[in-house]
């Protein structure tokens, strides 16, 4: 028999603020236990939350960037469970009005079709303390508790590991590049819950639902489904029943094994958070976030593709990231050859930041520099082979093109009677050659250049001296 | 010259001229407190010294001559307001250990306005009862008879203040735990509008229905401290940026003309005889001034109980869960978090805190939420509608505080639906979010006890109720009687 | 809600509120808090089906603050009131993951 998965995944993103959702801490990652805390965010008595307006506009941003329906009316509730990463012991959330609703992220499929994954809602809530454990006893940090968190629940209309890996690496890619996030998984600011269920092709009804829990990698999502989904299916093979439960993922052994079963399930208990007054979203504030939404990637590709004549894969490389791409048009004023920039910055730049480990936000060589380089080489000033030498000298000084050509007497010989010098000597030198020529084998010319550049260092222009050579040899 | 039984308007006059020092105001009410407390166990926690070096501070910066408003009054606070730097137990077990690390936002303008802040007032367990019995910390008593109770949830802060240890004193108002044990002690309780009074610091125990106001010997004082206290807070984002007026300059204007609205509803069996009596006497007393009286009607009265324990109970089921032995407060040991929960929470909250967590939890379960919470919530919809429509017809709203006057230590203990009810004409005013102040309107006769007057009034109308209240009082000598202590 | 009422499950809902109970609190809580269900079956009187819920009692909406920081308080404070601390953490008895 053949078997289905669908999938749905709950994704929890860090909005990138300065302030924590409901108190003035600071956000900063890697501060020492417990030193970004105050009695809000750490649940003292008497204290009480303040929505944090940043928190709310970026996540309406993020909701036009993903096509949604952005609530004129929202309101916040209190969703009520026990934990020790819990400062009140509920979390305010969103219940019944999120502020986002619908929408969807565009992915391409492996054969190039692209489909979209349509998306539930997307609601604001708070983050919860960090534990760490130890061998008989676990310890809280406060520090993330009441950062803010989007959580974006798709639809279950997944139908792949490969599909969800698409699908999460697109909505990263829109939410970095609104500055909603930085969705770095490293800190944490990216985390996922994966429900999913196998049932037979042509069955209509889904199969028993299975949650895992708390992945915190992108390909570690992918992975879990690779493991998940065969195992659902061997169970059903095998005539199992699959009941609901929720399940953790262990990415040493590349296993999901059981976190608790239904009977567990959470009595929520939501009700309307009566420390917190609704939000309207008036037209006004509406159009004063529009204005802040950003190119969407796919758009961008395909205007650097006609705006600037490049390739797909060129500008492919370039939108990935948006400050590269912005670091890309800054050069690109500067020069004529828009193609030629993007040489430089997809295969040059991008190996020696990767090579630094620094990111484009470091790079020492600033856009218009690089489009100097581009204009000396096109000029002839220097050739294409010392322009790199060039460029590695410009991104370990930081030294402007043009200032290193000169320091290091790099400029190209273009003086007609300092090539035939060269020429001369490379005919006296090479007598064999010559004769090869001169009976008829057209390839000895090539060698002979080839010792006119050596001779001077590869500094003469390689096109005159070609030229002169020629004349030379045919002429004596 | 007797300093502790002045009031504010009367020490402020003798502070500005230096008549007295506030160290001697101070050490006056210590003593008072050090003579009178054993029996009365109005406070659960002062600290004498620190007492003293607030009040020697305001003499050496000369507060007082600058027109700080509670420049050397030392005023006493609930045990449910967080102060810095002092225990703030709410007389639970629970939290026990305890050091609040900031101020509340009252207690901020306490300090910027030089009160001397005394110590800490008993209360009924996370301001959950109706006679300061549910107190970790022991009973209060009534000064006006010492085997009563003084009312509650502000039972100490009410007792302090009738019994004169303390000039006057904060309280906390959920469902008349303010003007409740005003009535019982004889004193006035002002419950402020929603939202005008910052929340932050005080402990929640309902957060839609919770206020901070004063409690006072009269109404001249109660103006004075509600000034202070009233204000717009950035902390607590259900406070209303509304200025605040000098609420004293709505007091001396007469009540002629004023509409008084009398609700059917509140007059009615099962009051006692001689509450009953005494509230018709205020009534025509208020006639009598030039007030009119409109007979009216607020229907849904005999839901606000049921409303008000499905609401109360279930904030408070979520607002409670907090304490949970992890960051501060008791902890009782157990092999994972859930064991320790469950035993520290067992051993820290008493059976009244532990019956309405239950009924809370109950009422926002799964299955339940419908019948109970929402319909509370849309019942309470209509109760706010009442009032809105009885303040078409008229200024305020006059009815008794309680029931009754107070009753006998342990007599309601076993009985919680019949402590419940005693809060029956209280509760609509936090239901509706509105204010309300009782005010001293007679005595029972055998034995003498207090009763008290309330008057309700709109959203912001706490200019309107001290008005009336102010002329009532001055008509009458009932707020100048004290207890033979 | 009447024929629901007869029927609380106490224990559940102790355990939902993390609540330890005496036998004895379990049997006294079941009785009174029937007498207290009792009395708000009142409420079954009133017909509220086009009526709005009160979650507020002010009407106010957008209570915005900016982003910005403000200080936290110091660690000495928050960890003055711990039961149990070691390395700045706050310490519990180890987590069973339950997610
Ligand atoms: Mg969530
Ligand atoms: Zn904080």
């Amino acid at each position: 028999m053949q078997y289905e998965a669908i999938i749905g995944l709950e994704t929890h993103v860090q909005v990138k603020t300065a302030s924590k959702m409901f108190c003035g801490c600071a956000t900063d990652f890697g501060a020492p236990p417990n030193t970004q805390v105050c009695p809000v965010c750490l649940g003292y008595p008497g204290s009480l939350p303040v929505m944090n307006e940043e928190a709310v506009r970026k996540t309406i941003l993020a909701g036009l960037m993903l096509g949604c329906d952005i609530a004129r009316l929202c309101k916040w509730d209190r969703k009520n469970y026990f934990y020790p990463d819990m400062p009140k012991n509920y979390q305010i959330s969103q219940y019944d009005m999120p502020l986002c609703r619908g929408g969807g992220v565009d992915i391409k499929l492996k054969d190039s079709r692209e489909v979209r994954i349509g998306l539930t809602r997307i609601h604001l809530e708070e983050d919860v303390a960090k534990n760490s454990h130890f061998e008989t006893t676990s310890g809280v940090d406060f520090n993330r508790a009441g950062l803010p968190l989007m959580e974006v629940v798709s639809e279950p209309e997944i139908k792949s590991p490969d599909e969800a890996f698409a699908y999460l690496t697109a909505l990263k890619e829109i939410l970095v590049s609104g500055g909603v996030s930085d969705c770095d998984m490293e800190k944490g600011q990216l985390r996922c819950d994966c429900n999913v269920s196998v049932r037979p092709v042509g069955q209509k009804e889904f199969g028993a639902k299975i949650e895992i829990k708390n992945m915190n990698t992108i390909s570690g999502v992918r992975r879990a489904l690779a493991y998940e989904i065969p195992r659902q299916i061997v169970a059903l093979e095998k005539g199992e029943k699959i009941s609901q439960e929720t399940r953790r993922w262990d990415d040493a052994p590349g296993v999901t094994s059981v976190m608790r079963t239904k009977e567990y399930a959470h009595d929520y208990r939501y009700f309307p958070e009566p420390d917190l007054m609704p939000v309207v979203v008036s037209d006004a504030m509406l159009a004063q976030i529009r204005e802040l939404l950003p190119e969407l990637p796919e758009a961008k590709r395909q205007r650097f593709m006609q705006q600037y004549g490049l390739p797909e894969y060129d500008a492919g490389v370039l939108v990935t990231d948006a400050a590269l791409a912005a670091y890309y048009e800054q050069a690109v004023r500067w020069s004529k050859n828009p193609k030629s920039i993007s040489n430089w910055v997809t295969t040059e730049l991008l190996g020696k930041l990767a090579e630094a480990k620094l990111t484009i936000a470091e790079c020492p060589i600033a856009p218009p520099q690089l489009a100097e380089l581009v204009t000396l080489i096109d000029g002839g000033q220097i050739s294409g082979k010392i322009g790199k030498d060039v460029f590695a000298e410009m991104f370990t000084t930081g030294k402007s093109p043009s200032a290193i050509v000169k320091d290091k007497s790099l400029a190209q010989v273009s003086d007609t009677a300092a090539i035939e010098a060269f020429v001369d000597e490379a005919i006296a030198k090479n007598p064999k050659s010559v004769m090869d020529f001169k009976a008829g084998n057209q390839a000895a010319i090539n060698f002979l250049k080839g010792q006119v550049m050596k001779l001077s260092k590869g500094k003469v222009n390689p096109q005159m001296a070609g030229e002169i050579l020629l004349r030379k040899l045919r002429g004596s | 010259m007797t300093l502790h039984t002045q009031t504010i308007h009367e020490l402020r006059a003798q502070l500005r001229r230096s008549k007295v020092s506030a160290r001697e105001v101070t050490q006056a009410l210590l003593d008072r407190i050090a003579a009178l407390d054993r029996k009365l166990k109005a406070y659960i926690w002062l600290n004498r010294d620190d007492a003293l070096a607030q009040a020697e501070a305001i003499d050496r910066t000369g507060a007082a001559k600058d027109g700080k408003p509670l420049a050397g009054v030392p005023i006493a606070i609930k045990d449910l307001i967080n102060v810095e730097g002092q225990p703030c137990t709410c007389a639970s077990k629970i939290l026990q250990g305890y050091v609040a690390p900031y101020d509340a936002f009252v207690i901020r303008q306490l300090r910027e306005a030089g009160a001397v802040l005394l110590g800490r007032t008993n209360m009924d367990e996370f301001a959950m009862g109706s006679s300061t019995e549910n107190s970790s910390w022991g009973v209060t008593r009534n000064p006006w008879d010492l085997e009563r109770i003084p009312g509650g949830s502000s039972g100490g802060s009410a007792a302090a203040v009738a019994a004169d240890e303390a000039i006057a004193a904060i309280g906390t108002d959920t469902g008349g735990s303010i003007r409740q044990p005003a009535a019982l002690c004889g004193c006035v309780g002002l419950k402020p509008t929603y939202g005008r009074v910052s929340r932050y610091g005080l402990v929640a125990f309902a957060s839609s229905l919770d206020q901070i106001g004063p409690f006072t010997k009269d109404v001249e004082d109660c103006a004075i401290l509600l000034g202070v206290l009233a204000g717009h807070d950035v902390k607590d984002s259900t406070s209303v940026a509304q200025a605040v007026p000098d609420y004293t300059r709505a007091l001396g204007k007469s009540v002629k003309g004023l509409r008084v609205g009398i609700p059917k509803e509140y007059f009615i069996a099962g009051t006692d005889r001689e509450v009953a009596a005494a509230v018709r006497g205020a009534i025509q007393k208020l006639q009598s001034l030039g007030a009119e009286i409109v007979e009216l009607s607020l229907p849904h009265t005999e839901y606000a109980v049921a409303v008000y324990y499905l609401i109360a109970t279930a904030e408070a089921s979520a607002n409670l869960a907090r304490f949970d032995g992890v960051r501060y407060g008791l902890r009782v040991a157990g092999d994972d978090p859930i064991e320790m929960y469950r035993r520290t929470r067992g051993a820290g909250f008493g059976p009244e805190v532990k019956r309405r967590i239950i009924l809370g939890t109950y009422a926002l379960s799964a299955g339940y939420y419908d019948a109970y919470y929402l319909k509370a919530q849309k019942a309470r919809t209509l109760i706010r509608r009442d009032f809105e429509k009885a303040f078409e017809k008229c200024d305020v709203i006059v009815t008794p505080t309680s029931p009754t006057a107070a009753f006998k230590a342990g007599e309601k203990m076993d009985d919680p639906l019949q402590m419940y009810l005693s809060d029956v004409f209280t509760l609509s005013v936090n239901l509706a979010g509105i204010c309300g102040i009782s005010i001293p309107c007679g005595f029972t006769t055998r034995p003498k006890l207090p009763i008290g007057l309330q008057i309700m009034g709109k959203p912001f109308g706490e200019e309107m109720i001290l008005r009336v209240a102010h002329a009532y009082e001055q008509a009458t000598e009932w707020h100048l009687q004290r207890p033979n202590l | 809600m009447s024929e629901k009422t007869s029927d609380i499950d106490i224990s559940y809902v102790a355990y939902l509120a993390r609540l330890g109970l005496t036998e004895a609190e379990a049997a006294q809580f079941s009785a009174q808090l029937k007498d207290i269900l009792k009395a708000v079956e009142k409420l079954n009187e009133l017909d509220v089906t086009n009526v709005e819920p009160t979650a507020h009692a002010v009407p106010l909406t957008n209570v915005l603050r900016k982003d910005e920081v403000q200080p936290s308080i110091a660690s000495a404070d928050v960890m003055r009131n711990a039961p149990q601390q070691a390395r700045g953490l706050f310490i519990v008895p180890k987590i069973v993951e339950q997610g």
